[in-house]
């Protein structure tokens, strides 16, 4: 069974005044309340504890580069943006391997941080940094230097190399 | 005064992508004189112009989308920066934000609607899928917008924070800002 509704407009509807100056008042409300825009280049979001940004490498306080090229966290990186190449240090060294190049995608890196999750020797480590736009795909590949400047000085309290 | 062409990269899947057209002078004043006191005060205009009144095309396809959502609405405000007028049309859009994973399939339609947009046009890539097919090295994802299309500015993240999107967008202007009519 069918229900006719009648919709004709009345008066009020018909002058559409009132329905403007209900929506203007919502407008004019909006006006004296607190601004919620973040003025962005000026004023910046204050991160969490865990956020995840740019990974970086970290080096300890003696200057050494942390990272040994066990290749864990290019196995584990979901995206396979990391790509390392290792080198043997010749025998008397306390390690055996460094990395000699060691290459971060940070267009396809998706900022997981399973590699700061995955590696054993704690140096890889997910900044706070995620302004990198670029121009280029090359420029944006990260590689070991500059991710190592990225990364700066973490200490580590046990120097487990030093006592070999 | 336009885009580089497209990355010529091996294993692209689609041929026309690499058949680019010749850059034309856009108009009567374009590449006709030499750099002088009139040409880059025209370019002073032209790109004050065009950088203050970037259109996006809203071309959302997946996450990125959400993000770029976050960045139109009230907390971070892209209207500040004069790229808040979303159109749903090529033929009015200056700026077109690839935002998500682009398919083998949804490539030809990229480039259509890139081919749609009038000059000058520029292209942000938006996330690690657009810019280089992400977590998704497959055969049916594009690895890389800049296959079909020539990008200006990637933009990398999973998705990029809103402040990133601006971020890019802001190199962007810096990008227009250099720009002249002078001939080269």
């Amino acid at each position: 069974m069918a229900i006719v509704v009648d919709r004709r407009l009345g008066l009020m509807d018909r002058l559409y005044l009132p329905g403007i100056l209900r929506g203007m008042w919502i407008t004019l409300k909006h006006l004296f309340r607190r601004k919620v825009t973040l003025q962005y280049p000026e004023q910046r979001w204050s991160f969490p504890e865990g956020f995840r940004g740019v990974p970086a490498l970290v080096k300890d306080q003696q200057g050494r580069t942390k990272c040994v090229a066990c290749y864990l966290c290019q196995f584990v990186c979901p995206p396979k943006a990391i790509r390392i190449t290792a080198e043997e240090l010749p025998a008397g060294n306390t390690i055996e391997k460094h990395p000699l190049e060691f290459d971060i995608n940070m267009l396809r890196c998706i900022y997981c941080g399973l590699c700061e999750e995955v590696c054993p020797e704690q140096a890889i480590f997910l900044g706070k940094d995620y302004e990198v736009a670029g121009f280029s795909r090359s420029e944006l590949v990260f590689h070991k230097d500059k991710l190592v400047d990225l990364g700066g000085v973490r200490p580590d309290p046990i120097m487990k190399w030093a006592h070999k | 005064m336009s885009s580089p062409p497209a990355v010529k990269e091996e294993g692209v899947v689609a041929p026309w992508i690499l058949e680019q057209p010749e850059i034309q002078p856009l108009g009567l004043l374009d590449q006709r004189f030499g750099p002088n006191i009139i040409t880059t005060t025209l370019d002073r205009v032209f790109n004050w112009a065009r950088k203050s009144a970037l259109w996006p095309m809203s071309f959302g396809l997946a996450c990125c989308a959400i993000e770029m959502m976050a960045t139109v609405a009230s907390r971070y405000d892209i209207d500040r920066f004069g790229a808040g007028v979303y159109r749903a049309t090529p033929r009015q859009s200056d700026l077109m934000i690839v935002a998500g994973t682009v398919t083998e399939k949804m490539g030809p339609v990229v480039r259509r609607l890139y081919d749609q947009m009038p000059d000058p046009k520029w292209v942000i890539s938006m996330g690690a899928c657009a810019t280089c097919g992400g977590p998704f090295p497959t055969y049916s994802t594009m690895q890389g917008v800049d296959r079909v299309v020539p990008v200006d500015v990637y933009i990398p993240g999973c998705p990029p924070r809103p402040e990133a999107l601006l971020h890019g967008i802001l190199r962007l202007q810096d990008k227009i800002d250099k720009m002249t009519i002078a001939r080269r």
